[in-house]
């Protein structure tokens, strides 16, 4: 999902953060959360869950725009996210809580 | 507009007598599908049911129509169908469904001759074996034989109470015969009709199973909507209804449906009796040869022979123990039924080769004239 | 190979468990298969169509979507092959405050259960159809089916289907049905918003959702798990109110997705009971004329 443009205002806009949550014990491994996440936010996992898949991990949390795509393709229920309060600080438009990395 | 229940004194065929009995026993749903010799019963529910605030579905086939009826049933709505052969064939598929799910209903069998298409405007009694085993697997089912209009009234209320009481689909195994026969019918005031509804649950909702037996080994049953998330399948289940593909509860399952009809015989199993008491040779036959047979045994009366009849009301479970007593104290029996030895046989399972059984049976299209039973009272015994 | 960790005592709760049978998760579905995604989907928008859920049903016949009606904290009824759909019916006729979802896939209410599909529609029974296709019968071990593409193999058409498969927008526009619509489990927005539209108009309304069935029809056919996922994001052409009798899936030239019927007729009931229970109409019994 690299075609997207880039909104000439992004700087001003606030975007909503997430924090996601993976139930690892439900998922199979599919990868569609992976494969279709806009913010490539998550990576198959090397360990083994209870069913012996590798569920995915969220490598990027401080990607994540809560946009929910993983939760609503995953066919599992083993995947979410939740909005996270933005921290806002003059100047500093949708900052991560879990880092000081500003986002796209 | 009319009542439900209409009383008064008629001339009627036993079809509308059965629909008739099927309003007083509070059926508000029927689903069906035309069929020779059962159609009257849906013609007379489709215009009666909208005189007691009832529904009434004319389905696309006989399938659908069975699916519907227990569809109505989880609905919360006492409900039936009647057929004839071709499409008791089709529904027994979801009549299956009916016993796994422990699902009231009631499914009449107007019989004619078979197999096959057979003899669409002719009367036969050869869909009771079909009646006991037709559905697949192993179950208890509840059948019951009217002989005339009048019976068929009270056995269609009959047979709405048992399935209420024990959770199951009952079959009225009635025959072209007395469906097409007129006779008089008294139906008596609502009052004085017994009716009973299906157990319903107490308690908790979250908590609830709705397989889980009461104390005469049905359990309570409420209907969808009413906040009890049910989840009801036709896979083998346990006591919550969620599907378990294990050798133990397919045990408990089967017990389950199989022994509340088992532990309750005594209130389910209706004989009848004539001139049975100082019998030697007893008559056994159920539905319209029941009528061929007090005939006959009253001709053999005349004759000296001492005959008895003894008639099958359930018909399914069948009446083993009744069976097994007589053929103690009998020298020999007689089964009168219009197909080639199906109750016959049950028959001679219980009699057990104690005494001689024969067979008074025709393959069908007509009903079996006296003469028949008598002469052979006559040269058997 | 690392040590197989224990389930971890406090999970947090997906935002549908409320609406699952939370202790029967893990699902049968095989991984890749769409029908969770179709499912979830379709729980999202009965959460968010507002309906009273105390009084809505979901009803499955058999086979791999079938099995959804086990997963539902609903009242739920998993009925036999191909019958959903009049069982559904009896369900309303008994009791018409009840919202009816039918979920199933194409093998069952298409094949085995067509007339049913086709009376209902025909009759504007009053329900929400939602058929998974994925192209084969899935449960039984991948045996063609009444939508597999021409030439798609499967273990009854080993060398390839001799068979046209069916349009099946085409078919529930044909029979009556008012509210068609078509969309993949990849577009998993749209399939909600049209399954909550859906739910909320009365009358026959019904949903096609195509859904890969990697295990079965995908390793016959050369497609791994995501290799269906990717052909519907290439090959979909959202086009609504589009001519259903344009709608063959073709996933050559494009599959077109979309709504492409909503019209409003009086349903079964209203019919029923304007003819033969006037009383009712009087009363305003709830669910018949909101």
């Amino acid at each position: 999902m690299d075609f997207w443009r880039v909104p000439l205002d992004a700087d001003t806009i606030k975007v909503s953060l997430g924090i996601v949550h993976i139930l690892e014990d439900r998922c199979k491994g599919c990868g569609y959360c992976i494969e279709y996440c806009p913010k490539q936010a998550l990576e198959l996992s090397t360990k083994f869950n209870q069913k012996g898949y590798h569920p995915p991990v969220v490598v990027k949390p401080e990607e994540c725009v809560n946009c929910h795509y993983c939760e609503i393709i995953c066919p599992e229920f083993a995947i979410f996210s939740v909005e996270s309060p933005p921290i806002t600080e003059p100047g500093r438009a949708g900052t991560h809580p879990n880092s000081a990395i500003k986002v796209k | 507009m009319k009542p439900a229940v209409l009383t008064g004194e008629y001339f009627m065929t036993g079809d509308v007598a059965c629909a008739e009995g099927a309003l007083a026993a509070g059926c508000r749903f029927f689903g069906g599908y035309p069929i020779t010799p059962a159609t009257e019963i849906a013609e007379r529910m489709a215009l009666r049911l909208s005189h007691v605030d009832g529904c009434f579905i004319q389905m696309e086939d006989e399938i659908g129509a069975m699916a519907a009826v227990l569809g109505a049933s989880w609905g919360g709505v006492k409900s039936m169908t009647a057929t004839s052969g071709p499409g008791f064939s089709l529904m027994m598929e979801n009549i299956g469904l009916g016993i796994c799910t422990e699902t009231p209903c009631v499914v009449v069998n107007v019989q004619r001759g078979g197999p096959s298409t057979g003899l669409p405007t002719h009367g036969a009694q050869s869909d009771m074996m079909q009646a006991r085993w037709g559905s697949h697997g192993h179950y208890e089912i509840i059948a019951l034989a009217p002989s005339s209009p009048q019976e068929i009234f009270y056995l269609t209320i009959t047979a709405f109470n048992l399935s209420e009481k024990y959770r199951l689909p009952v079959l009225i195994m009635t025959d072209e015969i007395v469906g097409h026969m007129s006779e008089k019918v008294i139906i008596p005031e609502a009052k004085l009709i017994e009716i009973v509804s299906r157990p319903r649950p107490k308690g908790r909702k979250d908590r609830f199973k709705p397989f889980a037996p009461g104390p005469n080994g049905v359990a309570p049953m409420p209907a969808a909507g009413e906040g009890y998330n049910l989840h009801i399948t036709g896979l083998t289940h346990d006591e919550k209804g969620y599907p378990v593909m294990a050798v133990e509860t397919q045990t408990e399952m089967v017990a389950r449906i199989t022994e509340k009809i088992q532990r309750n015989l005594d209130d389910i199993i209706r004989t009848d009796d004539f001139l049975l008491d100082d019998a030697e040779i007893a008559v056994i036959s159920y539905g319209v040869s029941v009528r061929t047979s007090m005939a006959a045994v009253a001709e053999a009366r005349k004759l000296g022979i001492k005959a008895g009849l003894l008639r099958l009301v359930t018909i399914w479970p069948f009446p083993e123990h009744q069976i097994c007593k007589l053929a103690d104290r009998v020298k020999g029996f007689v089964t009168v039924e219009i197909n080639l030895g199906q109750i016959h046989r049950e028959v001679e399972r219980c009699v057990g080769g104690k005494v001689p059984i024969f067979l008074v049976g025709h393959p069908g299209g007509t009903i079996i004239h006296p003469d028949s039973v008598v002469n052979l009272l006559k040269e058997a015994f | 190979m690392q040590e197989i960790p224990k389930p971890s005592k406090k999970q947090p709760c997906h935002p549908l468990d409320d609406l699952i049978r939370t202790d029967r998760i893990p699902h049968i579905w095989c991984p890749g298969c769409g029908i969770g995604t179709v499912f979830s989907s379709c729980l999202a928008a009965l959460k968010g169509s507002g309906i009273n859920l105390g009084k809505t049903v979901m009803v499955s016949g058999i086979g791999c979507s079938g099995r959804a009606a086990g997963y539902v904290k609903l009242d739920s009824f998993h009925t036999t092959h191909g019958r959903a759909i009049p069982f559904a019916t009896g369900l309303k006729l008994a009791n018409p405050e009840l919202n009816i979802v039918v979920f199933s896939g194409d093998g069952d209410l298409f094949a085995i259960g067509g007339n049913h599909f086709i009376h209902a529609a025909r009759r504007n029974m009053d329900m929400t159809v939602i058929c998974v296709n994925n192209l084969n019968y899935g449960m039984t071990g991948g045996q063609v089916a009444a939508t597999t593409p021409y030439l798609a193999k499967s273990t009854t058409t080993p060398v390839g289907n001799p068979e046209t498969p069916f349009n099946l927008p085409l078919m529930a526009y044909a029979c009556g049905a008012t509210y068609v619509a078509r969309w993949t489990m990849l577009h998993t927005r749209d399939l909600t918003d049209s399954i909550t539209e859906a739910i909320g108009k009365k009358g026959f309304s019904f949903i096609e959702a195509l859904s890969p069935c990697p295990v079965n029809y995908g390793r016959r056919n050369k497609q791994k798990p995501l290799d269906m996922l990717k052909v519907y994001q290439k090959k979909a052409i959202i086009k609504n109110d589009a001519d259903p009798s344009t709608l063959d899936i073709d996933f050559e030239k494009g599959i077109i997705l979309g709504k492409f019927v909503d019209v409003d007729r009086p349903t079964f009931i209203e019919h029923y009971d304007k003819i033969y229970r006037p009383s009712r109409l009087q009363e305003n019994v709830p669910g018949l004329n909101s």
